[in-house]
This record gives C-alpha cells, sequence and structure tokens, in this order.
C-alpha cells in the first residue's frame, strides 16, 4: 500500500515536473519562433526592472543643479552628461522610465477595463449603442494628441490627470474593439444556447461572451501601452504633462532642444530609452497578436 | 450611388455635433471658475470679469450653448484672448503652410509606401520584406519630435543639408519654401508611411495567392504589368482607406513637427494656445481640425466606388 502511494506520488511529482518543463518548452519555443517578439519582451522587463529599482540606480538628486558643470558631454562623472542648467541627465533619463511606464501601463489597464463594460453594453443592448457610439465616433475625430492637450490645459499638469487624458483618447478606440466582437458574438449558437436554458443576461455578458473577447483586448492593451508612452512624452515635451519638478523623457528632451546643436546627448539619450521602450511594446504586441490571433498571423 | 453619398454626408453631422458638444462642454466641467482658469494666477478681478463677458459665461449655460452652435455654423468661434482677433482668421491665416506640409508628408507617404509594400509582398519573407517590416515597426515607435531632432541633428547641424528650422512664404522664394518643407514633411510622412506600407503588403500577400494572378503569368505577362495592373489594383480598397486613415495620425504629426521645425502651421496655433489657455482659440481649431478630418474620411468612403466598379451602392 505504501509503496503504491510512494509511486503514485512520485508519478504526481514527474507529471508535474513534465508540465513546468512544458510550459518553460513551450515558452522558448514561443520565443525561439518569433526572436522579435523575444527580443522585445526582454528589453520591455529589462525597462521594468530600471523603473522598479530606479531609487537605487540613480546617483542623486534629478532636480540638483551643478551649475559649474552645465551642458558637460557624457563621462565617467555624468554618464549621459548634463543639461543646460548642470541637472544630472542619467539620473532624470533613470527616472524618467518610471513615469513612462506608469502611465503606459496604468492607462491601457484602466481603458481596457473601462472599455469591456461599455462595448459589452452597447454591443448587446441595441439602443445604448446609437447613443454611446456617436459619442465615440466625435471623440475619435479629434486627433488624439490634440484631444490629450486640450484636457490637460484644463485638468493642469500632474500625473493622474494625464492618466485620465489619456485615457480618454484610449477608451473609444477600445470600447469599438470590444463592441465588434461582442456584436458578432451575440448571434453565436452557442450565446442562444445559453439563452435558452434561461441565462441571465449578466451571466451571458460575462461567462460566455467576455472570455471570448479578451484575444484580441491583451494585443490592443501593447498597442495602447505603447501609444501612451509615446503621447505622455509627447505631452511633457509641450510643457502640457507631468508637473516640472518630475522628470519625464519628453520634459527633458524639451528641455535639450535649444542647445541640440553643442548637447545633443540632452536629447539623444532619453530618446533612445524612449524609442527603444515604444519599439519593445510594438514587437512583444505583434509577437501576442501571432500567438492569440493566428488568422491575423499572415495578414499584419 | 446618389442616395448613398446624401446618407453618408447625413451620417457626418452627429460626429461634428459630438465634437462641437465636447469642445463646448469641456471649458465648463473643469475643476473651478473657467474664467479665472483662463486669466492665470495673476489676474485681477476685472480681468476675470472680462474674460467672463467676453465669452458669455455669464449667460445661462442652454443659452451659451445656442449661440456656441449658432455661431460655430457661420464659422465665428469668437475672438482669440491673447490677440483679439477673429479665431477663424488666425486659422485662415495658417493654413498655407500647414496644407503644404500635410500634402508633401502624404505624398512622400504615397509614394514611397505603396512601392514598398508591394516589393515586400512580391518577395515575401526575404531580407527585403523583412527589412520592409522592420523599417515599418521603427516607424511606429520612433516618436516623431525624436526623429525630428535626430533629423535636424544630422541634416541641418551635421551636413548642413537642409537649414536647421523656420520658414520661407512661397510667395516670397518658392525654392527656400520647398526646401524648407522637406525635412519636416519627411518626419511627418514616416508614420503614415509605415502605416500604409503594412497594410499594402498585407493586401498584396492576399491577392497575389488567388488564381486569376496565376492565370495573368501563365499567359505570359510580364511581372510588372501582373503587380501593378492586376494585384495592387485589386489590392487599393484597404489600402486607400489606411492612406484615409494616415490623415489622423497626419494631424497628430503636424502638431509635434510645426513646434519642432518652428513651422507657423495650424499646430503650432494650437500649441501656442494650449500653452496660454486661449481657450476659443482651442475649441475654434479642435472643431475645424476635426471636420476636415470626418469630410477627409467621408471623401475617402465615397472614393471607394471609383476605385473598385463592383462597389454599387
Amino acid at each position: 500500500m505504501s509503496s503504491d502511494l510512494t509511486t503514485q506520488n512520485s508519478s504526481a511529482i514527474l507529471e508535474l515536473n513534465r508540465r513546468e518543463k512544458n510550459i518553460w518548452e513551450k515558452m522558448m519555443q514561443i520565443f525561439g519562433s518569433n526572436p522579435s517578439m523575444a527580443a522585445g519582451t526582454i528589453v520591455f522587463m529589462f525597462m521594468v526592472l530600471i523603473a522598479i529599482f530606479a531609487n537605487i540606480l540613480f546617483t542623486g538628486d534629478p532636480n540638483e543643479p551643478h551649475v559649474k558643470d552645465r551642458l558637460q558631454a557624457p563621462s565617467s562623472t555624468y554618464w549621459f552628461g548634463t543639461d543646460f542648467v548642470g541637472r544630472d541627465v542619467y539620473t532624470r533619463t533613470i527616472l524618467g522610465t518610471r513615469i513612462s511606464l506608469l502611465v503606459g501601463v496604468t492607462v491601457s489597464l484602466i481603458s481596457v477595463s473601462l472599455a469591456v463594460v461599455i462595448g459589452l453594453l452597447t454591443g448587446y443592448y441595441r439602443k445604448v449603442d446609437a447613443v454611446v457610439m456617436r459619442i465615440m465616433d466625435g471623440l475619435m475625430a479629434i486627433p488624439s494628441i490634440l484631444l490629450a492637450m486640450a484636457l490637460m490645459a484644463l485638468l493642469g499638469g500632474s500625473v493622474q490627470n494625464v492618466i485620465v487624458a489619456l485615457t480618454v483618447v484610449a477608451v473609444p478606440r477600445t470600447v469599438r474593439v470590444v463592441r465588434a466582437s461582442v456584436l458578432s458574438l451575440r448571434e453565436q449558437m452557442f450565446v442562444d444556447a445559453a439563452r435558452a436554458v434561461g441565462a441571465r443576461t449578466s451571466r451571458i455578458l460575462f461567462i460566455h461572451i467576455l472570455p471570448n473577447t479578451i484575444a484580441p483586448l491583451i494585443v490592443l492593451a501593447t498597442f495602447l501601452c505603447a501609444e501612451s508612452v509615446l503621447i505622455e512624452a509627447a505631452l511633457s515635451f509641450f510643457g502640457a504633462g507631468t508637473p516640472a519638478d518630475i522628470p519625464s523623457w519628453g520634459s527633458i528632451m524639451a528641455d535639450g532642444r535649444r542647445y541640440i546643436s553643442i548637447a545633443m546627448w540632452v536629447v539623444v539619450l532619453p530618446g533612445i530609452f524612449l524609442t527603444l521602450t515604444v519599439l519593445a511594446i510594438n514587437l512583444a504586441g505583434d509577437g501576442l497578436r501571432d500567438i492569440l490571433d493566428p488568422k491575423l498571423r499572415h495578414r499584419l | 450611388m446618389q442616395g448613398y453619398i446624401i446618407r453618408r454626408m447625413i451620417a457626418t453631422i452627429p460626429v461634428v455635433m459630438v465634437v462641437m458638444l465636447f469642445t463646448f462642454t469641456l471649458l465648463r466641467i473643469a475643476p473651478g471658475d473657467p474664467a479665472a482658469l483662463i486669466a492665470g494666477v495673476e489676474a485681477t478681478e476685472e480681468q476675470i470679469e472680462a474674460i467672463r463677458d467676453s465669452l458669455g459665461l455669464n449667460r445661462p449655460i442652454h443659452l451659451q450653448l445656442f449661440i456656441f452652435f449658432r455661431d460655430s455654423l457661420i464659422g465665428d468661434f469668437g475672438n482669440s484672448i491673447t490677440s483679439g482677433k477673429p479665431v477663424l482668421e488666425l486659422v485662415i491665416k495658417r493654413l498655407v503652410p500647414t496644407l503644404s506640409l500635410a500634402f508633401l508628408s502624404e505624398a512622400f507617404a504615397v509614394l514611397l509606401a505603396v512601392p514598398m509594400g508591394v516589393i515586400a509582398a512580391w518577395r515575401a519573407n526575404t531580407w527585403i520584406d523583412r527589412s520592409v517590416m522592420a523599417f515599418s515597426t521603427i516607424g511606429f515607435s520612433i516618436p516623431l519630435f525624436f526623429l525630428g531632432f535626430l533629423m535636424i541633428i544630422l541634416f541641418g547641424v551635421k551636413l548642413h543639408w537642409f537649414p536647421v528650422a523656420g520658414y520661407v512664404a512661397p510667395t516670397e522664394d518658392f525654392s527656400r519654401f520647398l526646401h524648407r518643407l522637406i525635412m519636416p514633411a519627411f518626419a511627418t510622412g514616416i508614420v503614415v508611411m509605415a502605416l500604409i506600407a503594412r497594410m499594402t503588403r498585407a493586401s498584396m500577400l492576399e491577392i497575389l495567392r488567388e488564381d486569376y494572378i496565376r492565370t495573368a503569368r501563365a499567359k505570359g505577362l510580364a511581372e510588372k504589368m501582373v503587380l501593378i495592373r492586376h494585384a495592387l489594383k485589386n489590392a487599393a480598397l484597404p489600402i486607400i482607406t489606411v492612406i484615409g486613415l494616415g490623415v489622423a495620425g497626419l494631424m497628430s504629426g503636424l502638431v509635434v513637427t510645426e513646434s519642432v521645425f518652428a513651422i507657423p502651421g495650424v499646430g503650432r496655433l494650437v500649441v501656442d494656445a494650449m500653452v496660454r489657455r486661449d481657450y476659443p482659440v482651442i475649441q475654434g481649431a479642435i472643431v475645424l481640425i476635426s471636420t476636415t478630418y470626418v469630410i477627409v474620411n467621408l471623401l475617402v468612403d465615397l472614393s471607394y466606388a471609383y476605385f473598385d466598379p463592383r462597389i454599387r451602392y
């Protein structure tokens, strides 16, 4: 009996090991077959680590002016050089990672959650649909950066307000994606079947329809994250984003624009961080789309 | 067909009305007194009262809404708070640089991206295809203002091929006008180029698998003919849709490029207005820019029948 149990246990452990190995192997397989997705994911994770450990990585106060060392080129003291008031560009760039990722990730999470609720309701109830979708169409007709800037001009510069403004920009398009999936799903046989056995509308919406919209939403969330990082940088570049004492890649670059011919590092180095981050998120998103939506694999 | 055109035109009215309603509401739902917000922290009570009066903020809200819609319909968006000039006049004055830049950017984008997409699909899964896709992914990812700076550093500061920034009116010196627009137009066009190249490739890939392409090749047609006459013509619809969608990206792009390259266009006007909280200008410019976008998309929709005679409405 006891030997039976031991055999059972060990076979269970073996099975577990096999499964774990399978997940690991599967991930390696996915990354192996899609090297650009692997590269994107690795760079993104690297940026996340920088954001988390920014306090350990930076060398001092990001706003402290070293007046004697203004516009210094990158050196062993100032790795990324200094700007026109002598602030350390490395410290500011590392701290800027935090703002960009915080804004990108939060905006995509909030807008996807909001869009799920609005999209499910509009897709399912035709009466709500007409009104809500006209509002969404109107918001989508305003170029995203103008909409974000107009909101920021009224709300005032703060990280929370940037998140609010970018969510308003992102929600309409996300609602469209959810609604389009819901419109086709609600005509499917399994929804009829659920209705026939007397399932409540909330159950049909959240248990039967919602899980089927997840795949395109995950892909969309990555692209929203990339776009939010870009628009946040543009807002800060125009002085309409985060407050001046919180370094953001866009504002660091704006500070360097007048001295571009003599101190290009102030613009170029944060710019490289920004481009790499957005590129990484886009590559990871492309890879996710290939995996989650195989129909699109050969199309875009 | 006529019925369809009229129906599509009517469908744009609610969209523009939502944009107008949104810009109207924006100022009124802002936290605090909107007049004080516009006047700034150092304004006196009289200045705030003057702004409130000029914007009609002391009238009942339904009357404000009615007046706003009525005036907007005849193009009266009020006067700028900083310069005192009518908003419409300010926008019209700056149309030439913006429209020329938009036209040049779109031309760059279409002329380069369509051949790129066609060749990428024709030589699918080769290094050419992969380079086009890599270019397009980078085009999506690089922030426009950063690209602008890189071009300024390389072509302006280092190579001296183009002036670093600035604008010359076409009436003053046409060749200098063009010379100064090339760099900003190319930068603005990159995002649209990335989008069009991807869509052209995707659309062509699907068409190239069709039987009639095999037939065309089998009857011995030159490959160039097959690609352009038979494939590209049939792949045109999604490409045109994307060119239309690209106009939205272009409009956002112009706001950024005009600031980076110091071009006195509509985008620059809006950015300056946002910084100064010149609300009538913000409001008027948003309504006008969005209406342009809606009209462009309407034209794209209506052009489908021309490009694909199978479509009958």
